[in-house]
């Protein structure tokens, strides 16, 4: 295989290959976000948000890999930012549970003041949030949950169960406004699973079975536009006439909209989950089948941030009567429709 | 299952005539072998067809559901086809998700979608064909293990993924884009049409030309292919070039399909595409291959999903009938080889 001409053949070959990348590269690469999205971030008033003793925070989450996850980030960064008193010290994401735990431990080695962890897996980081607590370094938890309350000095969350309800009674209602006697009421779920996926749905049953419903053709995609569109596509095929429809996930929600765009499909109406800026302009122009999404905002984020400073200063929040921050903060899934949407659109992300 | 080769008798029996007929040439008997194993493939997409047809029959032979099962299976199918010249010529591509998520991508990106639809559609074939000669240039050249190189690829392209669209779908706002490969022509979808086009541009270029004899050669003995003057090496860039392609193609439509691109597309497609190619009777170890046993094996799979969602039964279960078509097929492989290696 060698010889002069096969030397050249490839020089020629790999020369060319780096010159069509680097063309590619110049042509294709820039890509600047539509619009420069405010992150969401908590308009604190009155006592509390007048600059106070300094604070560091040190930040772990899972990869930014979905759009949820990656405004998590952003929002906690963003938050952070809006305090003079905060240092923010962030590691890289990842979804590698042994690395999200070193991440930690070098973070309780640093000594920062309080920590706010996104574990990728809440019982697998559940040792390291003890090891911190015991560090005397509180630990806000964020999302999912930890083992043990030994492990974190108050959590954050959204509420999976209440997302699924929330989103029962809102179909629930409007099916009795129009009058449906017995409704066929479709349901893409996100990946069956995941505990939150069997909250949701739980939920969402239990809500419908109140007002005498039931699910009626369900499946379950990834938390992905192409799987959305994927089920969708045959849950279409499989129900001929849909009265209504419960997309979990607003990411996937995208698939699910081409899905029913192309089976031009509109005889239904469609509620999603999470909340996306995506979601919230079509609900706001109200000229597809979307109509309401229930949110499970990664504000919680920002909120996150804000408690850390807040445990970092030793101060309680404003309003409620105790001295110190509560133990547990559960956010709530709004319904987020046409009448309400410009009152959510701070706490919307792109998904 | 069957170690003792008089087991593999009876099979062989039931078959048409086999032995009855002593080996003509070695091409004949081994056309002849691949002909029953597509027959009894095909004979479980006709049985999995009849079982749609009989659970729903309402709704499985419609217009509206062939046309969504042929839309859901053109993507993978495009990648399976490109797999199927990969593992023919010995190798294996792990990266196929991957570059298809990197080439959605970058088709998608903002600056993209300004240029209009014609800069999309080259900068998808162009990441892919990129990608797969990057492959094909580290296994042959570098003297990478396919498994190894492809590995590479599977992780840093949905790596760069990630990096291009920061981690967002990018909602696709070009509208001839989406008005052209959404469409239809002559009433059936433009996916179908392009999944048609690759698939037989494919099977002429595998049984009908130079290129398609010298993958078989390559994959069935690498060095005799050499002594027979074929540039291996270049041959082997070339295939993962072809793999590559054809991912570029799949990410065009996956695009058309969910209106948007995201560092999650083709999530799981290379165990979707290996699965179909070795269902589809083509060897692991190279060699030996057929493309339409591929497309009976992409469609199995995509009817399955179909007739489940339409019984409204859950994934999991899905999933279990998945593996469980893998095992058969396999040991059904298994045994035909076995007859062929006992004569």
């Amino acid at each position: 295989m060698s010889g002069p001409s096969s030397l050249a053949r490839r020089r020629f070959l790999t020369g060319g290959a780096a010159v069509g990348a680097g063309a590619l590269l110049a042509a294709c690469t820039s890509n600047e976000s539509p619009q420069s999205a405010p992150q969401a971030v908590a308009g604190n008033a009155g006592q509390n948000s007048q600059p106070g003793q300094h604070v560091t925070i040190g930040f772990s989450a899972p990869a930014a890999d979905h759009g949820w996850m990656a405004a998590m980030t952003k929002n906690a960064r963003a938050q952070a930012g809006q305090f003079s008193d905060v240092t923010f010290t962030a590691t890289e994401g990842t979804n590698d549970v042994n690395q999200q735990i070193a991440q930690v431990e070098t973070l309780i080695n640093q000594k920062v003041g309080v920590l706010v962890i996104l574990p990728f897996d809440g019982k697998a980081l559940t040792q390291v949030g003890q090891q911190a607590m015991d560090a005397g370094i509180p630990v806000v938890n964020v999302d999912r949950v930890f083992d043990t309350p030994l492990a974190y000095r108050t959590w954050i969350g959204g509420d999976n169960y209440r997302m699924g309800v929330n989103a029962g009674n809102y179909i629930a209602g409007e099916l009795k406004k129009k009058g449906v006697a017995s409704p066929v009421i479709g349901e893409v779920a996100g990946i069956d699973s995941l505990p939150l996926t069997q909250e949701r749905s739980q939920g969402f049953r239990d809500a419908l079975a109140k007002h005498g419903f039931a699910v009626g053709p369900r499946v379950s995609a990834q938390f992905t536009p192409e799987s959305g569109e994927q089920m969708t596509s045959n849950l279409l095929q499989s129900a001929p006439k849909l009265d209504a429809l419960w997309n979990h996930d607003d990411d996937q929600g995208i698939g699910v909209l081409a899905a029913i765009d192309n089976a031009r499909r509109n005889e239904f109406f469609m509620v999603g989950g999470a909340g996306s800026r995506n979601m919230m302009d079509l609900i706001k122009a109200d000229s597809s089948v979307i109509k309401a999404t229930v949110l499970y905002s990664p504000s919680m984020a920002s909120s996150a941030i804000a408690l850390a400073r807040l445990l970092g200063q030793d101060k309680g929040i404003g309003d409620l009567a105790e001295h110190e921050i509560p133990a547990n903060v559960t956010t709530y899934s709004a319904v987020v429709t046409k009448e309400n949407v410009d009152s959510y659109a701070d706490v919307a992300f792109d998904s | 299952m069957t170690k003792d080769p008089s087991s593999v008798l009876p099979e062989a029996t039931q078959a048409p005539p086999p032995r009855a007929a002593p080996p003509a040439s070695k091409a004949a008997r081994g056309r002849f072998r691949v002909d029953v194993r597509l027959a009894g493939l095909f004979g479980v997409f006709v049985l999995l067809c009849l079982v749609g047809w009989l659970t729903r029959p309402d709704a499985f032979f419609t217009e509206g559901n062939l046309s969504t099962i042929l839309r859901l299976a053109a993507a993978i199918g495009v990648v399976s086809v490109g797999m199927t010249f990969v593992i023919i010529s010995g190798g294996i591509d792990l990266s196929v998700g991957s570059i298809v998520a990197l080439s959605s991508v970058w088709a998608t990106t903002l600056a993209t979608q300004a240029y209009g639809p014609v800069v999309m559609v080259i900068c998808a074939l162009a990441v892919g064909l990129g990608c797969g000669l990057i492959n094909g240039v580290l296994v042959s050249y570098g003297r990478v293990v396919p498994f190894i190189a492809t590995l590479a690829m599977y992780a840093s392209a949905r790596g760069l993924a990630e990096r291009i669209s920061g981690r967002q779908t990018q909602v696709v706002r070009e509208t001839g884009f989406l008005s052209f490969f959404r469409g239809d022509f002559l009433g059936i979808p433009v996916l179908i049409w392009m999944f048609a086009l690759v698939f037989v541009v494919g099977w002429v270029l595998l049984n009908r030309t130079t290129f398609g004899r010298r993958t078989f050669a390559v994959g069935g003995n690498t060095e005799a292919a050499r002594l027979a003057g074929i540039n291996v090496k270049r041959h082997t860039a070339l295939v993962y070039g072809v793999a590559g392609l054809c991912c570029g193609i799949a990410a065009i439509m996956v695009v058309a399909r969910t209106t948007s691109g995201a560092s999650t597309n083709g999530l799981y497609y290379e165990l979707d595409a290996i699965a179909a190619v070795v269902i589809g009777g083509t060897l692991l170890t190279g060699g030996r291959g057929t493309l339409i046993g591929t497309l009976i094996g992409v469609l199995i799979f995509t009817v399955l999903g179909n007739i489940f969602t339409l019984n409204n039964l859950d994934t999991d279960i899905q999933n279990i009938a998945k593996g469980a078509i893998i095992v058969l097929a396999v040991l059904l492989q298994f045994r035909t080889n076995r007859a062929r290696k006992s004569t």
